[in-house]
């Protein structure tokens, strides 16, 4: 467990196990449930510790059932908790797929009661997973009514929005990165904060194009802009932070002002995000448009397991840079 | 069993009301469908009413059902009104659901209704979860869920078994063996006679009851009660009975034997309840007459309240998809 300091950078990693020990430590209700999360740690060591500071009824080790305790979340929430679930890997969310989908996101629509419920999914590729530990699984869920999405890029960021999902009266998936988890560090603030879900955030301002993307993918596109701009192309970075609630004012604000668009994301090309936002663009900001917009993601395929595979399936800063030079052309 | 030393006299003419509602309320709601007076499915519990009116008969005010579609009698001890039932019925604003699901979809977290989801077995690990923020909290309230025979060929159900019994939550697990699951019998649904064998597989007691005799279920339900709130765990209990309409008010069940349903019409929990308040000297043909006729009365009141409720507004389809944040503590 790493307390807050003042002025000391912490990983991306380190920054959800505070937001989660400060939220343990403000709210009585905030109880966590996962496999491995008590005495182990979690298979990633975030809730190293928990367990011995807090209980074992606030850190609880479940069977492996995550559609049996995603359930269990879901009623203890109704009955006024509020429980975080951890997903050891985001992909065995499909096991808990029917709870989410048809318990927790329709339960407020069809009856009234919030499910007030965080599910944490440590996503995304890069870590030599293979096809059942490196998926993204946002697109599943980005369809769902009822569901918030959140998927930070910065500790900042990733400690910020677990805050703000873990107050939030819904159910909230947290895909957080595992590709970012120790290879990133940043200072955060000591005192309380939240990062609003809903909201965007330029992460680079720029006039050129705007590469509208999240999590992983981010550090990719700043990368990229870097490069760019000793080529007298300026990027945009919008980090989208939040999936649903999807800030559309910050896209088609940018958009207007740079009139070009690139979508980028680690989720496989057909029915991603990014495909949602093409569409929003060309609906709403057609006529600022000054050239077609473009989609950088993963082919439809699994996640290969191979390093040069695995190389070739993820979007890279040379197929940002590429695509950006042509888009930039036009 | 003693009936008359165990049970008192008010409590079974109080559940022998509810039979009564239950059975004169689903006749007039299928009446209104065979008028076509009703949109979507109607499933009824004719023949099972003992199962969810002895169940909900032996709970407290503060304990919490989690309940399936064959449950109606729970709903009306729980204080859902005729009228309410029927507009929820017939899509009425007025509906506990405002119009945003249908039939027995009826959910109240103030008077203690979890909604039931279509998916069978999808409510028990929520029934877990409600049991674990009790346990939690150090309150003294169980939970008591319902599902078919059918239902317990499902992951859910034995996720949320488990992790009742490796918990020791308090929760009571019914499950209405009725025979048939939609048109499937038993013996193709699972390899063994009594269903609850399957408790034996998690460590957790079970019963077996005749679930047409109102008194037989309720003391079961006590016993079962009784164990969870004392903090021993959890309990599984068959109630045998015979669905005697087909799954739905649209389907004539032909495939059911009808020597099979000609053995059950012997057996109507009404008749037994009627039966044994006799023997006791309970009730006579008077008491019978007049319970007839304020059911009669209660029903009627309820259809006039909900054919002159109100329809909600098409554009109501937007409200509610996320809770806000006064709707809970924050």
């Amino acid at each position: 467990m790493t307390t807050a300091a003042s002025g000391q950078a912490i990983t991306y990693l380190e920054a959800i196990s505070q937001a989660l020990d400060e939220e343990m430590t403000r709210d009585p209700r905030v109880f966590l449930m996962g496999e491995d999360i008590g005495p182990y740690g979690g298979a990633f060591r975030i809730t190293e510790g928990f367990q011995k500071k807090y209980g074992e009824w606030r850190v609880l080790d479940t069977p492996l059932s995550e559609s049996g305790f995603v359930g269990a979340a879901i009623g203890a929430a109704i009955m006024g908790m509020r429980p975080v679930v951890e997903m050891q890997f985001a992909d065995f969310i499909s096991c808990a797929f029917d709870q989410i989908t048809e318990v927790a996101a329709k339960n407020h629509y069809r009856w009234g009661a919030p499910v007030p419920l965080v599910i944490r999914a440590p996503f995304g590729g890069g870590v030599h997973g293979g096809p059942f530990h490196s998926g993204c699984q946002e697109g599943w869920f980005f369809h769902s009514p009822g569901l918030k999405i959140v998927a930070p890029s910065t500790p900042y960021d990733a400690k910020g929005l677990l805050k703000a999902a873990i107050r939030d009266p819904n159910p909230v998936i947290y895909f957080e990165h595992k590709f970012l988890y120790r290879r990133i560090k940043a200072v955060v603030p000591a005192e309380d904060y939240v990062v609003p879900i809903g909201k965007a955030d330029v992460k680079r301002v720029g006039s050129g194009l705007s590469v509208i993307t999240y999590a992983a993918m981010v550090h990719l596109a700043l990368e990229a802009a870097d490069l760019l701009a000793t080529e007298g192309v300026d990027l945009e970075v919008v980090d989208l932070r939040t999936l649903i609630p999807l800030d559309k004012e910050t896209i088609f604000e940018s958009v207007r002002k740079t009139g070009k668009a690139m979508v980028v994301h680690e989720d496989n090309k057909t029915g991603g995000i990014g495909a949602e936002i093409a569409a929003l663009l060309a609906e709403e900001c057609f006529d600022c448009l000054d050239g077609p917009i473009v989609r950088i993601a993963a082919p439809d395929t699994p996640v290969p397991f191979s390093t040069p595979l695995e190389e070739f399936f993820l979007p890279n800063v040379s197929d940002i840079v590429t695509a950006a030079r042509k888009l930039a052309a036009y | 069993m003693d009936v008359s030393t165990e049970i008192k006299r008010a409590d079974l003419l109080r559940m022998y009301y509810y039979l009564r509602l239950t059975r004169t309320l689903e006749d007039r709601i299928t009446a209104l469908y065979r008028q076509g007076r009703i949109v979507g499915g109607v499933y009824t519990s004719h023949g099972m009413e003992a199962i969810s009116v002895g169940y909900a008969s032996a709970l407290e005010r503060d304990d919490i059902i989690a309940p399936f579609h064959r449950d109606m009698g729970a709903f009306l001890i729980r204080g859902i009104t005729p009228g309410e039932v029927v507009a929820q019925y017939l899509g009425k604003r007025t509906g506990p659901t405002k119009g945003k699901d249908g039939n027995v979809h009826i959910g109240d977290l103030k008077r203690g209704i979890i909604g039931f989801v279509s998916h069978l077995a999808d409510n028990l690990p929520v029934a877990t979860g409600i049991a674990l923020a009790f346990k939690i909290r150090g309150e003294s309230r169980v939970v008591i869920t319902n599902t078919g025979d059918g239902g317990t060929s499902r992951g859910d159900f034995h996720e949320a078994m488990n992790f009742a019994s490796v918990r020791a939550l308090p929760v009571v697990f019914f499950c209405n063996n009725n025979q048939y699951a939609y048109s499937t019998p038993l013996r193709l649904q699972m390899a063994i006679t009594d269903v609850a064998d399957r408790a034996k597989a998690y460590g957790m007691p079970s019963e077996i009851v005749d679930g047409n005799d109102v008194a037989a279920v309720y003391l079961a339900a006590k016993r079962a009660i009784h164990r969870a709130r004392s903090g021993a765990g959890p309990t599984f209990i068959e109630t045998k009975t015979m669905r005697m309409h087909g799954h739905s008010e649209h389907d004539s069940a032909q495939y059911v034997p009808r020597e099979l349903l000609e053995e059950w019409k012997k057996k109507d929990p009404i008749l037994q309840a009627e039966r044994m308040l006799v023997q006791l000297g309970y009730a006579d043909e008077a008491t019978v007459r007049d319970v007839g006729e304020q059911v009669a009365k209660a029903v009627e009141v309820g259809v006039e309240f909900a054919e002159h409720s109100p329809l909600p507004d098409g554009p109501e389809t937007l409200d509610g998809v996320f809770a806000t944040d006064d709707e809970v503590v924050p």
